[in-house]
């Protein structure tokens, strides 16, 4: 993060370290100059001000903070914003395009699986890293797969339903042909 | 026109998101896309950054506190101890339960977490830094852990800072008739008695507390962002706590990631941000950590039973006896009615026809974080259901009675409501045994008993666990109930606009209840203005009425009924309106849905929409214009929803291990306004209710460490571990008293949930004849009571071995 200190003499004030990086954010290329300590999720929340991405528990516990680096799902909470020189960030901001809704943010609304709403980012980029290599899961699958996102609110079966929803909706919408889904399962 | 006499243009109230439409909701839209703005997303120019120094001793004196070397870190701005608190009147503040508490610690630490500092600095983590470069000075003291080591001889006082306080005892409280409860005792036939404890938990919302502040010296006003439930209680407070003027205090909850009790209390780093805000003339923002929220704010539960039933031996309850010993911490801070010592746990056995109760609760000092706050639950009306149904189900079993068989026989019958209970409280109605009657349906109850016997053969261990509830859900009505003197009603204020759009307001605070969709259906319902057309506004207390808050389920009842009752003002003077444009009598004008037209000319009418067009353009002559009313709603009563869960287990004999096979529940709340919505919190509910009986609990180790003050320790079940549910609605008694005829829902399933899972367990291994083991139900709990065949006892200290 740039910082502007009180300027004290100190040795200290001279030292902090600063490095760049660059990324891609919902698709968009940024720089950043950041102290190497900087968290992940402070480089989204407040580097980029992207607010979406949640802070629950900083222990890699609650899933909160879930984004997607090059696609897979993480924990923005305990990984190092340097982690992503280089790479690609998801973040629930970069789900729905201009025009239209995520079929999984749809499949929330729908099914009601979200109350506080503020497991809901990180329980949806969960889904997407799960429907993205299997579009076809079951509850089984799906229960598994964000699990580790937790929800104070809903008891999870509705939000089961909304990324069931969601899985329905995105088959339909692009229905694979046969050998493409099995690659698909295969690298899954 | 050509419309017949007969014929309706009533507009259909499904269609218009009326009463018990499953309206999807409107504060999905922004929350899907990640546009919440919840008060960590808050961000102010020039604002700093705030983080705490707690203490890592549960008991001990400060020596002293060197904060120079934080002071000397490039981009700190302020240090707080509590002596620089105490210079400024601040280092104690009132708690909701008429004690103290420390803002920041200045004689000793009571408890481990307890705020001992703060730095505010341009980055929190610099700020972070610095706090780790205070050096606190602590002479330990020995540190108290339960209730038993604060009542011994030799122990040494917590509260040393209070005058008059000799031991470790807050209070002792006593409620019913005992003279005729020990009648009742004298003519049993059989004497059941039982003994647990309900473990501290914690709310543990995924969102943390947290407050930006921001004071400006230029026109004297304080602006907090703050996670509050209540945030006009917060605003007295801050006026009484900081003798601000409180014209001049705006307090704002934002979008609240979950609350569940735990942000209804005033919280020391409120009260902190808020006094550097004030010293730096910048914004202050604060946002705890996890570990600071499960370790130092507002717990739950952490009571001690001993209970007794007087039974006959055909099976009536003759009467019931019941001590709590309460663990409140260091600080009494429980958010609750002022007239009540241990919240309303006088209200167990209100679902039962008792003769005759007698309750004393003893309240005690020890050196664990202070809360007592109304968890998923009206003021521990949790652990009265969860003791209540314990008893129940050890009275069956020491009768040698069927566990339905016994409570039908002795619930409070249909034709009996009103009806006072043991304990005085007045419980409005409700249909018990047919509620009962759904579940045992539901779950086959004759055929798993049979197939239970047959397992049983087979050495395996299948239980069924039965629960009921009936909870006095919506404080309160003023007469009774009140938090520091302030009654507890609550408020709605709705403003038509010239077009037939309206804005609502209300006192209450929705933490993902969905208020905002709800609301606009209960203005539907009685306006006909389609709940699409109404926006819904909370939170801020320079445009909300003045409302207690939400927490207890009282928005629906009391908040949800305001907004009845604030559309139908409207509606009286739409009425005049409506009989000025059709130039008729305002008795000769009726009211469907939407719509005033001619008795006498059904097709003559006016829409809701041109009245509220004339309100501003065309009004009677002295007429005051516009469409907007405020409504204030203390309610006669509280409601009473009634709920029955049943589960079924199986237990591994092996490990102790248990599965949850079924879980079924039926939930009388009334009138549904939004059943989507109900039935979503009562699947939360039940969640929690899961998580407390099978892994959720915070517990102490001998030398005063909290074990669960993280994520790791503090375990939460996740999709995997929560088992589906079956839910039932059928069974529908409206409340008699509400305008609408709604009761409260959103904690029924969190306290009536815990006994259900508990039953189960303790009915599958029944032939060890062990008679409790506390919760949370753990494996290795049940494999010592299933390996030992004694009872087993959660309450901490934990054990070492
Ligand atoms: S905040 Fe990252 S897992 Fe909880
Ligand atoms: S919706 Fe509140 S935590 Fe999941």
């Amino acid at each position: 993060m740039t910082m502007v200190y009180d300027d004290t003499g100190d040795e200290a004030t001279a030292d902090v370290p600063v490095r760049k990086i660059r990324f891609t954010i919902n698709g968009r290329k940024k720089v950043a100059e950041i102290e190497p300590r900087l968290l992940l999720a402070d480089l989204i929340r407040r580097g980029v001000g992207l607010t979406g991405t949640h802070r629950g528990c900083d222990t890699t516990n609650c899933g909160a903070c879930t984004v997607l680096v090059d696609g897979r799902a993480g924990k923005s909470c305990t990984m190092l914003a340097v982690q992503v020189d280089g790479r690609e960030v998801t973040t629930v901001e970069g789900l729905a395009t201009a025009s239209e809704l995520h079929p999984l943010q749809e499949g929330f609304k729908q099914e009601h699986g979200l109350q506080c709403g503020f497991c809901t980012p990180g329980m949806m980029l969960s889904a997407k890293a799960l429907l993205d290599r299997n579009p076809d899961p079951t509850e089984e699958d799906v229960r598994w797969a964000i699990s580790g996102n937790l929800c104070r609110c809903t008891g999870y079966q509705n939000i089961v339903k909304s990324v069931l929803w969601a899985a329905a909706k995105l088959r339909e919408r692009e229905p694979e042909p046969a050998e493409a889904s099995a690659v698909n399962k295969v690298e899954g | 026109m050509t419309t017949t006499a007969d014929e309706s243009r009533a507009l259909d109230e499904i269609k218009i998101g009326g009463l018990g439409s499953s309206r999807k909701r409107v504060e999905d839209d922004r929350f899907i896309r990640g546009k919440g703005n919840y008060v960590d997303d808050v961000v102010l120019p020039g604002m700093l950054h705030m983080e705490i120094l707690r203490s890592p001793l549960a008991h001990a004196r400060i020596k002293s506190i060197d904060a120079s070397k934080a002071w000397a870190l490039p981009g700190v701005r302020l240090v707080l101890t509590g002596e620089m608190m105490a210079t400024r009147n601040l280092a104690w503040m009132p708690t909701l339960s008429y004690d103290t508490q420390a803002v920041l610690a200045t004689d000793k630490v009571r408890f481990q977490g307890q705020e001992v500092a703060c730095v505010i600095a341009d980055d929190p983590y610099i700020a972070k830094d610095a706090c780790e470069l205070i050096e606190v000075d602590y002479e330990p003291l020995p540190p108290i852990m339960n209730p038993w080591q604060g009542l011994a001889e030799d122990a040494p006082v917590i509260r040393d800072d209070k005058v008059n306080q000799a031991d470790n005892v807050v209070y002792n409280w006593e409620v019913g008739d005992k003279a005729g409860t020990d009648r009742a005792f004298e003519q049993a036939d059989v004497i059941s008695k039982m003994e647990l404890h309900y473990p501290r938990s914690h709310p543990s919302p995924i969102e943390c507390c947290g407050s930006v502040a921001d004071f400006n010296r230029a026109t004297q006003k304080l602006t907090v962002y703050l996670t509050s439930q209540a945030p006009h209680i917060v605003r007295a407070a801050v006026a009484m706590v900081a003798e601000l003027p409180e014209h001049m205090i705006r307090i704002v909850s934002p979008d609240i990631g979950g609350g569940f009790g735990n942000k209804v209390p005033i919280y020391p780093g409120y009260v902190c941000s808020i006094l550097a805000s004030i010293l730096l003339e910048c914004p202050v923002k604060w946002i705890e950590d996890k570990t600071g929220n499960l370790i130092s704010t507002g717990f739950a539960r952490d009571v001690y039973l001993k209970g007794e039933m007087a039974l006959r031996k055909d099976g009536k309850i003759l009467g019931v006896r019941m001590h709590t010993d309460a663990d409140h911490g260091a600080f009494f801070s429980d958010a609750q009615p002022s007239k009540f010592k241990i919240g309303l746990m006088h209200s167990a056995f209100a679902a039962y026809d008792v003769p005759a109760a007698h309750l004393t609760a003893r309240g005690v000092y020890t050196n664990k974080a202070p809360g007592g706050v109304a968890y998923r639950c009206s003021f521990r009306v949790t652990e009265a259901m969860f003791f209540q149904e314990r008893m129940v189900q050890a009275a069956a079993d020491d009768l040698g009675m069927d566990q339905a068989a016994f409570r039908r026989m002795n619930f409070v019958r249909d034709d009996d409501f009103p009806h006072r209970t043991p304990f005085g409280f007045l419980t409005d109605s409700g249909q018990y045994a047919k509620c009962l009657e759904v579940g045992l349906k539901a779950i086959d109850y004759e055929n798993f008993r049979k197939e239970q016997a047959e397992a049983r053969k087979r050495g395996r261990l299948l239980g069924l666990g039965i629960s009921t509830m009936t909870e006095p859900l919506g404080a309160g009505n003023s007469r009774e109930y009140d938090i520091l003197g302030i009654k507890m009603f609550d408020s709605a204020e709705l403003k038509v606009h010239m077009t037939g759009k309206a804005i609502l307001r209300t006192g209450a605070k929705t933490q993902g209840q969905g208020h905002e969709t709800t609301w606009a259906q209960i203005v539907a319902h009685e306006l006909g203005i389609p709940a699409d057309d109404v926006v819904v506004e909370e939170g801020d207390t320079d445009t909300a009425p003045f409302g207690m808050g939400t927490y207890a389920s009282r928005s629906t009842p009391v908040a949800g009924a305001a907004v009845a009752m604030v559309s139908r003002k409207i509606r009286a003077k739409a009425r005049k309106l409506a009989a000025h444009l059709l130039e008729v009598s305002e008795e000769d004008i009726e009211w469907e849905l939407g719509r005033f037209y001619v008795r006498s000319a059904p097709g003559r009418g006016v829409t809701i929409q041109e009245c509220a067009m004339a309100a501003y353009s065309n009004m009677p002559d002295g007429m005051e214009p516009g469409l907007e009313n405020t409504a204030y709603y203390d309610p006669p009563n509280l409601t009473w929803p009634f709920a029955v869960y049943i589960v079924t287990v199986e237990v591994d004999p092996e490990t102790g291990v248990w599965d949850v096979l079924r879980m079924v529940a039926v939930d009388d709340c009334g009138v549904r306004i939004n059943p989507m919505i109900v039935e979503g919190q009562i699947m939360g509910g039940l969640t929690e209710a899961y998580a407390m009986a099978s892994m959720q609990f915070i517990t102490f180790d001998a030398d005063g460490n909290c074990v669960g003050s993280n994520y790791m320790d503090y375990l939460l079940p996740s999709a995997w571990e929560t088992p589906g549910y079956e839910l039932h609605s059928e069974v529908v008694t409206p409340c008699p008293h509400h305008p609408i005829g709604a009761k409260g829902i959103g904690e029924c399933a969190a306290v009536g949930g815990p006994a259900a899972f508990v039953n189960a367990v303790m009915d599958a291994i029944s032939e060890t004849g062990v008679r409790n083991i506390d919760m949370p139900v753990l494996p290795d709990r049940v494999w010592e009571a299933l390996t030992y065949r004694r009872d087993v006892s959660g309450a901490p200290p934990i054990r070492q071995d």
